[in-house]
Protein backbone atom coordinates (compact mmCIF):
# COMPACT_ATOMS: atom_id res chain seq x y z
CA UNK A 1 0.00 0.00 0.00
CA UNK A 2 1.15 3.46 -0.89
CA UNK A 3 1.61 5.94 1.87
CA UNK A 4 -0.53 7.10 4.41
CA UNK A 5 -0.84 10.77 5.41
CA UNK A 6 -2.70 10.20 8.39
CA UNK A 7 -3.75 12.43 11.30
CA UNK A 8 -3.73 12.76 15.43
CA UNK A 9 -7.72 12.24 16.38
CA UNK A 10 -8.83 13.40 19.73
CA UNK A 11 -12.76 13.33 20.76
CA UNK A 12 -12.81 15.66 24.56
CA UNK A 13 -15.68 15.25 27.24
CA UNK A 14 -18.26 14.77 23.95
CA UNK A 15 -21.59 14.60 25.38
CA UNK A 16 -24.52 13.97 23.92
CA UNK A 17 -28.37 13.32 24.79
CA UNK A 18 -31.77 12.29 22.66
CA UNK A 19 -34.04 13.61 24.85
CA UNK A 20 -33.76 12.32 28.66
CA UNK A 21 -31.55 9.66 26.82
CA UNK A 22 -27.83 10.92 27.56
CA UNK A 23 -25.94 8.40 25.03
CA UNK A 24 -22.45 9.87 25.68
CA UNK A 25 -21.58 11.08 28.63
CA UNK A 26 -18.25 12.78 28.89
CA UNK A 27 -15.99 10.58 26.34
CA UNK A 28 -12.25 11.58 25.48
CA UNK A 29 -10.79 9.27 22.92
CA UNK A 30 -6.85 10.14 21.80
CA UNK A 31 -5.81 8.19 18.57
CA UNK A 32 -2.08 9.04 17.70
CA UNK A 33 -1.38 9.23 14.18
CA UNK A 34 -0.77 5.90 12.51
CA UNK A 35 -2.23 4.17 15.16
CA UNK A 36 -5.92 1.95 15.39
CA UNK A 37 -7.90 2.40 18.30
CA UNK A 38 -10.43 -0.09 19.05
CA UNK A 39 -13.51 0.24 20.65
CA UNK A 40 -15.62 -2.02 22.36
CA UNK A 41 -18.40 -2.63 24.73
CA UNK A 42 -21.63 -4.30 25.01
CA UNK A 43 -24.38 -3.44 22.41
CA UNK A 44 -26.08 -0.21 23.62
CA UNK A 45 -23.22 1.02 24.99
CA UNK A 46 -22.69 4.15 22.73
CA UNK A 47 -19.96 3.01 20.54
CA UNK A 48 -21.36 3.90 17.33
CA UNK A 49 -23.11 7.19 17.87
CA UNK A 50 -19.25 8.18 18.96
CA UNK A 51 -17.96 7.35 15.67
CA UNK A 52 -20.58 9.14 14.18
CA UNK A 53 -20.45 12.04 16.15
CA UNK A 54 -16.33 12.06 15.66
CA UNK A 55 -17.12 13.01 12.51
CA UNK A 56 -20.08 14.96 13.31
CA UNK A 57 -22.55 13.02 12.06
CA UNK A 58 -24.51 13.65 14.92
CA UNK A 59 -23.62 17.06 16.71
CA UNK A 60 -21.97 16.76 19.85
CA UNK A 61 -24.27 18.83 22.51
CA UNK A 62 -20.90 19.38 24.83
CA UNK A 63 -16.83 18.78 24.00
CA UNK A 64 -14.43 19.13 21.56
CA UNK A 65 -13.15 17.32 18.15
CA UNK A 66 -9.92 17.71 16.97
CA UNK A 67 -7.78 16.55 14.13
CA UNK A 68 -3.99 16.90 14.42
CA UNK A 69 -4.76 18.94 17.22
CA UNK A 70 -7.06 21.97 15.74
CA UNK A 71 -10.52 21.83 16.54
CA UNK A 72 -12.84 21.40 13.56
CA UNK A 73 -15.97 21.81 15.61
CA UNK A 74 -16.21 25.60 13.35
CA UNK A 75 -15.00 23.78 10.35
CA UNK A 76 -17.63 23.11 7.31
CA UNK A 77 -18.82 19.26 8.59
CA UNK A 78 -19.10 18.19 4.77
CA UNK A 79 -15.60 18.77 4.53
CA UNK A 80 -14.31 17.58 7.67
CA UNK A 81 -15.89 13.71 6.82
CA UNK A 82 -14.57 14.27 3.57
CA UNK A 83 -11.00 13.56 5.61
CA UNK A 84 -12.59 10.94 7.81
CA UNK A 85 -13.82 7.58 5.69
CA UNK A 86 -15.94 5.39 7.18
CA UNK A 87 -17.26 1.86 6.68
CA UNK A 88 -20.51 0.69 7.74
CA UNK A 89 -22.13 -2.41 9.46
CA UNK A 90 -24.19 -2.38 6.60
CA UNK A 91 -22.07 -1.91 3.97
CA UNK A 92 -24.08 0.63 2.46
CA UNK A 93 -23.12 0.49 -0.75
CA UNK A 94 -25.56 2.22 -3.77
CA UNK A 95 -27.28 -0.16 -4.65
CA UNK A 96 -28.26 1.71 -8.62
CA UNK A 97 -24.47 2.07 -9.56
CA UNK A 98 -21.91 -0.15 -10.39
CA UNK A 99 -19.32 -0.98 -8.11
CA UNK A 100 -16.42 1.09 -9.55
CA UNK A 101 -18.96 4.40 -9.81
CA UNK A 102 -19.50 3.93 -6.55
CA UNK A 103 -15.93 4.19 -5.44
CA UNK A 104 -15.51 7.63 -7.96
CA UNK A 105 -18.99 9.06 -7.11
CA UNK A 106 -17.15 11.13 -4.68
CA UNK A 107 -13.81 11.99 -6.59
CA UNK A 108 -15.91 12.91 -9.28
CA UNK A 109 -18.40 15.16 -7.52
CA UNK A 110 -16.76 16.23 -4.31
CA UNK A 111 -12.81 16.35 -6.00
CA UNK A 112 -14.27 17.66 -9.39
CA UNK A 113 -11.83 14.76 -11.04
CA UNK A 114 -12.58 14.00 -14.74
CA UNK A 115 -14.46 11.01 -14.68
CA UNK A 116 -11.59 9.12 -16.57
CA UNK A 117 -8.85 10.03 -14.28
CA UNK A 118 -11.71 8.89 -11.31
CA UNK A 119 -12.32 6.17 -12.77
CA UNK A 120 -8.68 5.16 -13.11
CA UNK A 121 -8.08 5.92 -9.49
CA UNK A 122 -11.32 4.03 -8.27
CA UNK A 123 -9.88 1.03 -10.27
CA UNK A 124 -6.74 1.09 -8.80
CA UNK A 125 -8.18 1.27 -5.53
CA UNK A 126 -10.19 -1.92 -6.06
CA UNK A 127 -7.11 -3.13 -7.22
CA UNK A 128 -5.99 -2.84 -3.63
CA UNK A 129 -9.26 -4.66 -2.05
CA UNK A 130 -8.55 -7.53 -5.12
CA UNK A 131 -11.86 -6.72 -6.53
CA UNK A 132 -10.60 -4.66 -9.87
CA UNK A 133 -12.49 -7.68 -11.81
CA UNK A 134 -15.75 -6.77 -10.32
CA UNK A 135 -15.81 -3.38 -11.37
CA UNK A 136 -18.59 -2.79 -13.58
CA UNK A 137 -21.05 -5.21 -12.18
CA UNK A 138 -23.67 -3.98 -9.27
CA UNK A 139 -23.31 -4.68 -5.36
CA UNK A 140 -26.50 -6.42 -5.53
CA UNK A 141 -24.02 -9.38 -7.08
CA UNK A 142 -21.33 -9.48 -5.11
CA UNK A 143 -21.15 -11.49 -1.24
CA UNK A 144 -20.73 -9.51 1.82
CA UNK A 145 -17.31 -9.88 2.27
CA UNK A 146 -16.82 -8.10 -1.12
CA UNK A 147 -19.20 -5.45 -0.78
CA UNK A 148 -17.47 -4.72 2.27
CA UNK A 149 -14.05 -4.45 0.65
CA UNK A 150 -16.05 -2.32 -2.38
CA UNK A 151 -16.68 -0.29 0.98
CA UNK A 152 -13.49 0.25 2.05
CA UNK A 153 -12.02 1.06 -1.37
CA UNK A 154 -14.36 3.42 -1.58
CA UNK A 155 -13.60 5.14 1.70
CA UNK A 156 -10.00 4.72 0.83
CA UNK A 157 -10.33 6.59 -2.63
CA UNK A 158 -10.94 10.03 -0.68
CA UNK A 159 -7.58 9.96 0.52
CA UNK A 160 -8.72 10.07 4.29
CA UNK A 161 -6.63 11.13 7.01
CA UNK A 162 -8.63 8.29 10.05
CA UNK A 163 -10.87 6.08 8.98
CA UNK A 164 -13.74 5.12 11.47
CA UNK A 165 -14.96 0.99 10.96
CA UNK A 166 -18.42 0.44 12.59
CA UNK A 167 -18.71 -2.85 13.15
CA UNK A 168 -17.53 -3.45 9.62
CA UNK A 169 -17.72 -7.27 10.24
CA UNK A 170 -21.02 -8.06 12.32
CA UNK A 171 -22.76 -8.54 9.33
CA UNK A 172 -20.91 -10.88 7.31
CA UNK A 173 -21.17 -14.49 7.13
CA UNK A 174 -18.39 -16.53 9.45
CA UNK A 175 -16.11 -17.48 6.81
CA UNK A 176 -15.91 -13.62 5.25
CA UNK A 177 -14.82 -12.08 8.41
CA UNK A 178 -11.63 -12.93 7.77
CA UNK A 179 -10.79 -11.36 4.61
CA UNK A 180 -12.08 -7.96 5.43
CA UNK A 181 -9.83 -8.14 8.83
CA UNK A 182 -6.76 -9.14 7.02
CA UNK A 183 -7.70 -5.94 4.76
CA UNK A 184 -8.20 -3.64 8.27
CA UNK A 185 -5.23 -5.27 9.63
CA UNK A 186 -2.99 -4.31 6.43
CA UNK A 187 -4.34 -0.68 6.58
CA UNK A 188 -3.34 -0.69 10.11
CA UNK A 189 -0.06 -2.20 8.74
CA UNK A 190 0.39 0.86 6.69
CA UNK A 191 0.39 3.56 8.76
CA UNK A 192 -3.64 4.65 8.81
CA UNK A 193 -5.04 6.25 11.96
CA UNK A 194 -8.16 4.06 12.60
CA UNK A 195 -10.99 3.67 15.23
CA UNK A 196 -12.44 0.26 15.04
CA UNK A 197 -15.66 -0.58 16.78
CA UNK A 198 -15.88 -4.00 16.72
CA UNK A 199 -17.02 -7.53 18.51
CA UNK A 200 -13.77 -9.11 17.11
CA UNK A 201 -11.72 -10.02 20.18
CA UNK A 202 -9.02 -11.58 18.27
CA UNK A 203 -8.75 -8.13 16.24
CA UNK A 204 -8.68 -5.53 18.98
CA UNK A 205 -6.12 -7.74 20.89
CA UNK A 206 -4.02 -8.70 18.12
CA UNK A 207 -3.94 -5.43 15.59
CA UNK A 208 -4.81 -2.34 17.82
CA UNK A 209 -2.43 -0.12 19.71
CA UNK A 210 -5.34 0.96 22.42
CA UNK A 211 -8.20 -0.69 23.23
CA UNK A 212 -11.22 1.33 25.15
CA UNK A 213 -13.74 0.01 26.69
CA UNK A 214 -17.19 1.49 26.59
CA UNK A 215 -20.66 0.87 28.83
CA UNK A 216 -23.48 2.72 29.20
CA UNK A 217 -22.00 6.18 27.77
CA UNK A 218 -18.98 6.88 29.69
CA UNK A 219 -15.36 4.77 29.22
CA UNK A 220 -15.21 2.34 31.89
CA UNK A 221 -11.40 1.54 30.92
CA UNK A 222 -8.64 1.95 28.19
CA UNK A 223 -5.07 1.09 27.62
CA UNK A 224 -2.75 -1.34 25.22
CA UNK A 225 -4.55 -4.60 24.78
CA UNK A 226 -2.73 -6.71 26.81
CA UNK A 227 -3.55 -4.40 29.94
CA UNK A 228 -7.03 -4.11 28.68
CA UNK A 229 -7.21 -8.11 27.70
CA UNK A 230 -4.97 -9.73 30.27
CA UNK A 231 -5.67 -7.61 33.24
CA UNK A 232 -8.80 -5.87 33.48
CA UNK A 233 -9.26 -3.52 36.41
CA UNK A 234 -13.24 -3.09 36.58
CA UNK A 235 -15.93 -5.27 37.52
CA UNK A 236 -18.05 -4.37 34.65
CA UNK A 237 -14.53 -4.88 31.79
CA UNK A 238 -14.07 -8.14 33.60
CA UNK A 239 -17.69 -9.44 33.33
CA UNK A 240 -18.15 -8.29 29.82
CA UNK A 241 -14.31 -10.25 28.94
CA UNK A 242 -15.95 -13.56 30.21
CA UNK A 243 -19.35 -13.17 28.60
CA UNK A 244 -17.58 -12.55 25.22
CA UNK A 245 -14.33 -14.92 25.71
CA UNK B 1 -84.59 -8.97 -34.68
CA UNK B 2 -83.92 -10.61 -31.54
CA UNK B 3 -82.61 -9.62 -28.08
CA UNK B 4 -78.85 -10.44 -29.53
CA UNK B 5 -79.09 -9.05 -32.84
CA UNK B 6 -79.73 -5.49 -30.97
CA UNK B 7 -77.09 -5.59 -28.69
CA UNK B 8 -74.75 -6.55 -31.30
CA UNK B 9 -76.48 -3.65 -33.10
CA UNK B 10 -76.31 -1.54 -30.13
CA UNK B 11 -72.67 -2.13 -29.54
CA UNK B 12 -71.30 -3.39 -32.36
CA UNK B 13 -72.27 -1.80 -35.49
CA UNK B 14 -68.98 -1.64 -37.41
CA UNK B 15 -70.57 0.86 -40.04
CA UNK B 16 -70.80 3.40 -37.43
CA UNK B 17 -67.00 2.73 -36.02
CA UNK B 18 -65.89 2.85 -39.16
CA UNK B 19 -67.25 6.41 -39.75
CA UNK B 20 -66.11 7.55 -36.58
CA UNK B 21 -62.48 5.76 -36.48
CA UNK B 22 -61.01 8.85 -39.43
CA UNK B 23 -62.32 11.52 -36.82
CA UNK B 24 -61.00 9.48 -33.54
CA UNK B 25 -57.75 9.02 -34.94
CA UNK B 26 -57.06 12.18 -36.51
CA UNK B 27 -58.49 14.85 -33.64
CA UNK B 28 -59.90 12.47 -30.61
CA UNK B 29 -56.42 10.55 -30.22
CA UNK B 30 -54.02 13.50 -30.97
CA UNK B 31 -56.05 15.43 -28.43
CA UNK B 32 -55.97 12.68 -25.50
CA UNK B 33 -52.24 12.56 -25.85
CA UNK B 34 -51.25 16.35 -26.06
CA UNK B 35 -54.01 16.60 -22.29
CA UNK B 36 -52.28 13.10 -20.26
CA UNK B 37 -48.58 14.05 -21.79
CA UNK B 38 -48.46 17.84 -20.99
CA UNK B 39 -50.42 17.01 -17.52
CA UNK B 40 -48.31 14.30 -16.74
CA UNK B 41 -44.93 15.79 -17.42
CA UNK B 42 -46.02 19.18 -15.19
CA UNK B 43 -47.72 16.68 -12.59
CA UNK B 44 -44.53 14.96 -11.82
CA UNK B 45 -42.19 17.86 -11.71
CA UNK B 46 -44.94 19.22 -9.57
CA UNK B 47 -44.83 15.85 -7.65
CA UNK B 48 -41.13 15.76 -7.43
CA UNK B 49 -41.59 19.44 -5.80
CA UNK B 50 -44.23 18.17 -2.97
CA UNK B 51 -42.80 15.19 -2.22
CA UNK B 52 -39.28 17.17 -1.45
CA UNK B 53 -41.31 19.43 0.48
CA UNK B 54 -43.20 16.67 2.20
CA UNK B 55 -40.02 15.19 3.85
CA UNK B 56 -38.24 18.20 4.51
CA UNK B 57 -36.77 19.19 7.81
CA UNK B 58 -38.73 22.91 7.20
CA UNK B 59 -41.85 22.32 8.99
CA UNK B 60 -43.92 24.84 7.24
CA UNK B 61 -43.17 23.74 3.96
CA UNK B 62 -44.08 19.80 4.97
CA UNK B 63 -47.05 21.61 5.96
CA UNK B 64 -47.71 23.51 2.50
CA UNK B 65 -47.38 19.58 0.64
CA UNK B 66 -49.68 18.29 3.41
CA UNK B 67 -52.59 20.43 2.24
CA UNK B 68 -52.27 20.78 -1.07
CA UNK B 69 -52.12 17.12 -1.06
CA UNK B 70 -54.80 16.62 0.92
CA UNK B 71 -57.02 19.32 -0.71
CA UNK B 72 -56.23 18.00 -4.50
CA UNK B 73 -57.04 14.17 -3.67
CA UNK B 74 -59.82 14.86 -1.26
CA UNK B 75 -61.97 16.97 -4.15
CA UNK B 76 -63.56 15.03 -7.17
CA UNK B 77 -61.42 16.00 -10.39
CA UNK B 78 -64.41 17.30 -12.11
CA UNK B 79 -65.16 19.84 -9.33
CA UNK B 80 -61.19 20.81 -9.80
CA UNK B 81 -61.46 20.90 -13.45
CA UNK B 82 -64.42 23.11 -13.40
CA UNK B 83 -63.14 25.42 -10.93
CA UNK B 84 -59.85 25.86 -13.00
CA UNK B 85 -61.91 25.34 -15.97
CA UNK B 86 -64.23 28.06 -15.68
CA UNK B 87 -63.26 30.58 -12.84
CA UNK B 88 -59.72 31.12 -14.32
CA UNK B 89 -60.39 30.39 -18.08
CA UNK B 90 -61.59 34.40 -18.35
CA UNK B 91 -58.65 35.32 -16.90
CA UNK B 92 -56.36 33.07 -18.57
CA UNK B 93 -58.30 34.92 -21.55
CA UNK B 94 -57.22 38.22 -21.22
CA UNK B 95 -53.92 37.60 -20.35
CA UNK B 96 -53.05 35.76 -23.49
CA UNK B 97 -55.87 36.09 -26.09
CA UNK B 98 -56.06 33.00 -26.57
CA UNK B 99 -59.72 30.93 -25.94
CA UNK B 100 -58.68 27.36 -25.68
CA UNK B 101 -59.66 25.66 -22.97
CA UNK B 102 -56.43 23.26 -23.13
CA UNK B 103 -54.13 25.28 -20.54
CA UNK B 104 -56.56 25.70 -17.84
CA UNK B 105 -57.82 22.02 -18.66
CA UNK B 106 -53.84 20.86 -18.16
CA UNK B 107 -53.22 22.62 -15.22
CA UNK B 108 -56.44 21.43 -13.61
CA UNK B 109 -55.18 17.54 -14.63
CA UNK B 110 -51.57 18.54 -13.21
CA UNK B 111 -52.36 19.99 -10.18
CA UNK B 112 -54.25 17.15 -9.42
CA UNK B 113 -51.58 14.49 -10.99
CA UNK B 114 -49.09 16.33 -8.64
CA UNK B 115 -51.31 15.68 -5.35
CA UNK B 116 -50.74 11.85 -5.96
CA UNK B 117 -47.39 11.58 -7.51
CA UNK B 118 -46.05 13.70 -4.92
CA UNK B 119 -47.54 11.03 -2.26
CA UNK B 120 -45.60 8.21 -4.47
CA UNK B 121 -42.38 10.03 -4.55
CA UNK B 122 -42.54 10.83 -1.17
CA UNK B 123 -43.20 7.08 -0.01
CA UNK B 124 -40.74 6.02 -2.40
CA UNK B 125 -37.83 8.47 -1.06
CA UNK B 126 -39.03 7.60 2.42
CA UNK B 127 -38.42 3.43 2.08
CA UNK B 128 -34.62 4.01 0.99
CA UNK B 129 -32.79 2.74 3.88
CA UNK B 130 -31.42 5.31 5.90
CA UNK B 131 -27.57 3.81 5.57
CA UNK B 132 -27.61 5.46 2.12
CA UNK B 133 -27.72 8.86 3.11
CA UNK B 134 -25.51 8.46 5.99
CA UNK B 135 -22.93 6.79 3.78
CA UNK B 136 -23.71 9.67 1.36
CA UNK B 137 -22.97 12.39 4.38
CA UNK B 138 -20.18 10.28 5.21
CA UNK B 139 -18.17 10.44 2.37
CA UNK B 140 -18.48 14.57 2.34
CA UNK B 141 -21.92 15.19 0.54
CA UNK B 142 -24.17 17.83 1.55
CA UNK B 143 -27.75 17.01 2.44
CA UNK B 144 -28.81 18.26 -0.95
CA UNK B 145 -26.22 16.31 -3.28
CA UNK B 146 -27.48 13.29 -1.14
CA UNK B 147 -30.72 13.18 -2.02
CA UNK B 148 -29.99 14.25 -5.41
CA UNK B 149 -27.23 11.48 -6.20
CA UNK B 150 -28.26 8.98 -4.02
CA UNK B 151 -31.67 8.75 -2.04
CA UNK B 152 -34.12 10.30 -5.02
CA UNK B 153 -32.89 8.12 -8.00
CA UNK B 154 -33.81 5.08 -5.97
CA UNK B 155 -36.58 5.74 -4.36
CA UNK B 156 -37.74 7.02 -7.65
CA UNK B 157 -36.96 3.94 -8.93
CA UNK B 158 -38.93 1.37 -6.10
CA UNK B 159 -41.84 3.46 -7.56
CA UNK B 160 -41.94 3.50 -10.86
CA UNK B 161 -44.61 0.86 -11.68
CA UNK B 162 -46.82 3.50 -9.10
CA UNK B 163 -45.99 6.19 -11.50
CA UNK B 164 -46.75 4.58 -14.30
CA UNK B 165 -50.78 3.63 -12.81
CA UNK B 166 -50.75 7.15 -12.31
CA UNK B 167 -49.99 8.13 -15.82
CA UNK B 168 -53.07 5.51 -17.02
CA UNK B 169 -55.38 7.72 -14.73
CA UNK B 170 -54.39 10.62 -16.40
CA UNK B 171 -55.11 9.58 -19.83
CA UNK B 172 -58.71 8.29 -19.05
CA UNK B 173 -58.96 11.68 -16.82
CA UNK B 174 -58.12 13.53 -19.70
CA UNK B 175 -61.97 12.81 -20.68
CA UNK B 176 -63.47 15.28 -18.35
CA UNK B 177 -62.01 18.11 -20.04
CA UNK B 178 -65.45 18.07 -21.95
CA UNK B 179 -66.89 19.69 -19.33
CA UNK B 180 -64.84 23.10 -20.29
CA UNK B 181 -66.49 22.63 -23.73
CA UNK B 182 -64.91 21.94 -26.75
CA UNK B 183 -64.89 22.99 -30.16
CA UNK B 184 -65.02 20.44 -33.08
CA UNK B 185 -61.16 20.51 -33.08
CA UNK B 186 -60.38 20.24 -29.79
CA UNK B 187 -62.14 17.19 -29.04
CA UNK B 188 -60.45 14.13 -27.40
CA UNK B 189 -61.35 10.47 -27.68
CA UNK B 190 -64.19 10.42 -25.50
CA UNK B 191 -65.88 13.62 -26.40
CA UNK B 192 -65.65 12.60 -29.91
CA UNK B 193 -67.33 9.10 -29.03
CA UNK B 194 -70.03 10.91 -27.46
CA UNK B 195 -70.94 12.83 -30.23
CA UNK B 196 -70.79 10.34 -32.51
CA UNK B 197 -73.02 8.25 -30.55
CA UNK B 198 -75.83 10.78 -29.61
CA UNK B 199 -75.89 11.95 -33.08
CA UNK B 200 -76.77 8.36 -34.26
CA UNK B 201 -78.22 7.14 -31.32
CA UNK B 202 -75.75 4.16 -31.37
CA UNK B 203 -72.78 3.61 -28.63
CA UNK B 204 -70.85 1.38 -31.34
CA UNK B 205 -68.84 5.24 -31.48
CA UNK B 206 -67.83 5.11 -27.77
CA UNK B 207 -66.81 1.26 -27.84
CA UNK B 208 -64.48 2.62 -30.68
CA UNK B 209 -63.30 5.37 -28.49
CA UNK B 210 -62.73 2.93 -25.43
CA UNK B 211 -60.93 0.28 -27.92
CA UNK B 212 -58.49 3.31 -28.44
CA UNK B 213 -58.31 4.00 -24.67
CA UNK B 214 -57.20 0.37 -24.22
CA UNK B 215 -54.80 0.68 -26.73
CA UNK B 216 -52.80 3.61 -24.44
CA UNK B 217 -53.69 2.09 -21.32
CA UNK B 218 -53.04 -2.23 -22.08
CA UNK B 219 -49.19 -1.99 -23.30
CA UNK B 220 -49.23 0.61 -20.16
CA UNK B 221 -49.98 -1.75 -17.37
CA UNK B 222 -47.98 -4.49 -19.04
CA UNK B 223 -45.04 -1.76 -18.89
CA UNK B 224 -46.14 -1.71 -15.00
CA UNK B 225 -45.96 -5.50 -14.70
CA UNK B 226 -42.45 -5.52 -16.39
CA UNK B 227 -40.81 -2.98 -14.43
CA UNK B 228 -42.41 -4.45 -11.10
CA UNK B 229 -40.84 -7.98 -12.19
CA UNK B 230 -37.34 -6.53 -13.44
CA UNK B 231 -37.01 -4.22 -9.81
CA UNK B 232 -38.32 -7.75 -7.96
CA UNK B 233 -36.20 -9.91 -9.49
CA UNK B 234 -33.43 -7.67 -10.97
CA UNK B 235 -31.69 -7.80 -14.44
CA UNK B 236 -30.92 -11.49 -15.09
CA UNK B 237 -27.41 -11.79 -13.90
CA UNK B 238 -25.47 -14.72 -11.99
CA UNK B 239 -25.20 -14.03 -8.78
CA UNK B 240 -21.43 -14.36 -7.90
CA UNK B 241 -20.67 -17.29 -5.83
CA UNK B 242 -18.89 -15.86 -2.39
CA UNK B 243 -14.83 -16.27 -2.85
CA UNK B 244 -14.96 -19.58 -0.52
CA UNK B 245 -17.68 -21.41 -2.41
CA UNK B 246 -15.63 -20.58 -5.39
CA UNK B 247 -12.29 -22.23 -4.07
CA UNK B 248 -14.58 -24.96 -3.10
CA UNK B 249 -15.96 -25.50 -6.79
CA UNK B 250 -12.30 -25.26 -7.97
CA UNK B 251 -11.29 -28.52 -6.00
CA UNK B 252 -14.30 -30.13 -6.86
CA UNK B 253 -12.63 -29.45 -10.78
CA UNK B 254 -9.23 -30.17 -10.29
Amino acid sequence: MKTIESGTLTGKNLHLSFGSNHVLRGIDLHVERGTTASVIGPSGSGKSTLLRVLNRLIEPDQGDILLDGRSVLKDNPDELRRRIGMVFQQFNLFPHKTVVDNVSLALRKLRKMPADEARDKALAQLDLVGLKHKADVRPGNLSGGQQQRVAIARALAMDPEVMFFDEATSALDPELVKGVLALMADLAAAGMTMVVVTHEMGFSRNVSDTVTFMDGGVVVESGPPAAIFDNPQTPRLKSFLSDVL
Amino acid sequence: MNAFEQLAQTFFDWEAMAAVLPNLLTVGLPNTLILALASGIIGTVLGMVLAIMGISRNRALRWAARVYTDIFRGVPAVVIILLIGIGLGPIFRQLTGSTSPFPMGILALSLMAAAYIGEIFRSGIQSVEKGQLEASRALGFSYRSSMQLVVVPQGVRRVLPALVNQFIALIKESSLIYFLGLVASERELFRVGNDAASTTGNLSPLIAAAVLYLCLTIPLTHLVNFIDHRLRMGKKEKPEPDELAARIGEGAKA
